[in-house]
């Protein structure tokens, strides 16, 4: 193992191999990448595979849809030779009562003004999209053409290869155990492999982002939270776009595989097991059979959990840290660090370098949660 | 017999050389199989191709076969309709 290295990134999920990605192209080396398990062991590999940028934020909407442009072309800019599955057919989110239809007049109001191709439909018009929506139990719906889906193992595999061809060096199977810092300043990493002195750490564990934070020192703001999900067999194409719904809590998608995947996020104490429960079965078959009937003649292969890592205001946190030189942060993705990961790269990097940001990132940062406004918490989440 | 006439995952159609082509290019524990190229991914979940894709491992990596750590179990052992989840679910919450 490497002894020095100019930046140590933890975490080889989508957004560690984002990062890395983007300061190598900078002209960077000397990078390494830590995992302490396989890539996208963590919350990448178990999300829902959705890029959506109907969000009730400025700032989310802005990150969303920069990130889709980047997935656009990201076969050809990451020269990778597998498939990532990039399908482009929309996000349809239906409503089921007055409240939520007053939200998404106000939601796709922000999205067009950002220039996001969203608008708002009748539920005539979403059953023309998904005819087999059951409209008996929908209010309204909007639906955004461009949103879609992306494999995350491959998307993630495309952006570590490339990553590597730039001279990033790896190390999967490999635990950070602790973060020397002396005089306010980042030192080493130490793991369980050995210790690799450095000057820039880049916090990108996901679901374990505060325990690292807290390593260094540094207290992130932050929970994790399990939120389950589960996958169907394959069937010919039936479903060109997502299928989500706040108040009736799920998300449904078929990949361009031909597997249906499905989800829902049930309160749950915060914590780091990422079980399966059958409560979870039983209140998604009940979801998805009265909102999408059809579905309830598929047969479900798989369930699994992953971390949701929750920030305060359900926006991430992209940040360099007031009081430790040389530490830095992508975390609190509160369940989106997937489609936003081209921007988690492209915006680090450009903070961790000194550069002119590509957007103000004022609102990404850590700092931004003392005497935090309230009235900006993103409301749109599954 | 060639290794490319050779399918050893049945339900994602995985060829014995993509197998061996993947274990070259450093994928070399099932959970990193399954997630690039859907090695047990499909219907049989794992229970037909499993453990020939362990005992793979095991001569690739010249390990004994104890030592090849499998893929972790999740549910389900079989595929159930959500239809019947769904009927089964509601039974319960009446009685």
């Amino acid at each position: 193992m490497k002894t020095k290295a100019k930046y140590v990134i933890i975490g080889g999920g989508i957004s560690g191999m984002s990062i890395a990605y983007h300061l190598a192209k900078k002209g960077e080396k000397n990078i390494v990448v830590i995992e302490k398990d396989y890539y996208t062991a963590g919350a990448t590999g178990r999300c829902g595979a959705g890029i959506r940028q109907q969000w009730g934020t400025k700032m989310n909407c802005i990150l969303a849809k920069k990130s889709i442009e980047f997935f656009e072309k990201a076969q050809e800019e990451l020269e990778y030779d597998g498939n990532v599955e990039f399908k482009q057919e929309g996000y349809l989110i239906v409503g089921s009562n007055k409240e939520e239809d007053e939200m998404f007049e106000k939601n796709v109001k922000l999205q067009q003004s950002l220039g996001i191709p969203a608008k708002k439909l009748t539920k005539e018009e979403a059953k023309e999209i998904v005819p087999y929506l059951n409209t008996d139990i929908v209010y309204s719906a909007t639906f955004c053409p461009t949103d879609g889906h992306l494999n995350p193992f491959t998307t993630t595999d495309a952006f570590y290869k490339a990553a590597e061809r730039l001279g990033v060096t790896f190390y999967k199977y490999t635990t950070v155990e602790d973060i020397i810092v002396e005089n306010k300043k980042v030192k080493a990493v130490v793991t369980d492999k050995g210790t690799i002195e450095t000057d820039h750490v880049i916090n990108a564990a996901g679901g374990w982002a505060k325990q690292i934070g807290d390593m260094a020192g540094v207290d992130i703001p932050v929970y994790s939270q399990n939120r389950e999900i589960l996958v169907t067999e394959t069937v010919e194409k039936m479903q060109g776009p997502m299928v989500i719904s706040f108040s009736k809590n799920i998300y449904c998608q078929q990949t361009p595989h031909g597997a249906f995947i499905m989800g829902r996020g049930d309160d749950r104490k915060p914590g780091y097991e990422m079980l399966s429960t059958w409560q979870f079965v039983d209140e998604m078959a009940k979801t998805v059979t009265a909102l999408l009937p059809p579905i309830g003649e598929l047969r479900v292969l798989r369930q699994w959990g992953g971390l949701y890592n929750m920030s305060p205001d359900h926006q991430p946190i992209i940040s360099d840290t007031p009081n430790l030189k040389g530490f830095y942060i992508a975390c609190g993705f509160s369940g989106h660090g997937f489609m936003l990961a081209p921007m988690t790269g492209l915006l680090l990097s450009e903070i961790i370098l000194g550069e002119q940001p590509t957007l103000p990132v004022d609102g990404l940062s850590l700092a931004r949660f003392e005497g935090m406004d309230t009235s900006d918490i993103e409301k749109s989440v599954v | 017999m060639d290794n490319k006439n050779v399918i050893i995952c049945r339900c994602s159609d995985v060829t014995m050389e993509e197998l061996y082509d993947l274990f070259d290019k450093g994928y070399t524990s099932f959970e990193e199989l399954k997630r690039i190229k859907r090695v047990g991914m499909g219907p049989c979940q794992a229970n037909t191709c499993g453990k020939m894709v362990q005992w793979e491992l095991a001569k690739y990596l010249n390990k004994p076969l104890e030592d090849v750590k499998f893929q972790n179990y999740r549910p389900f052992t079989l595929g159930v309709k959500l239809n019947a989840i769904k009927e089964a679910s509601e039974d319960e919450d009446e009685s």
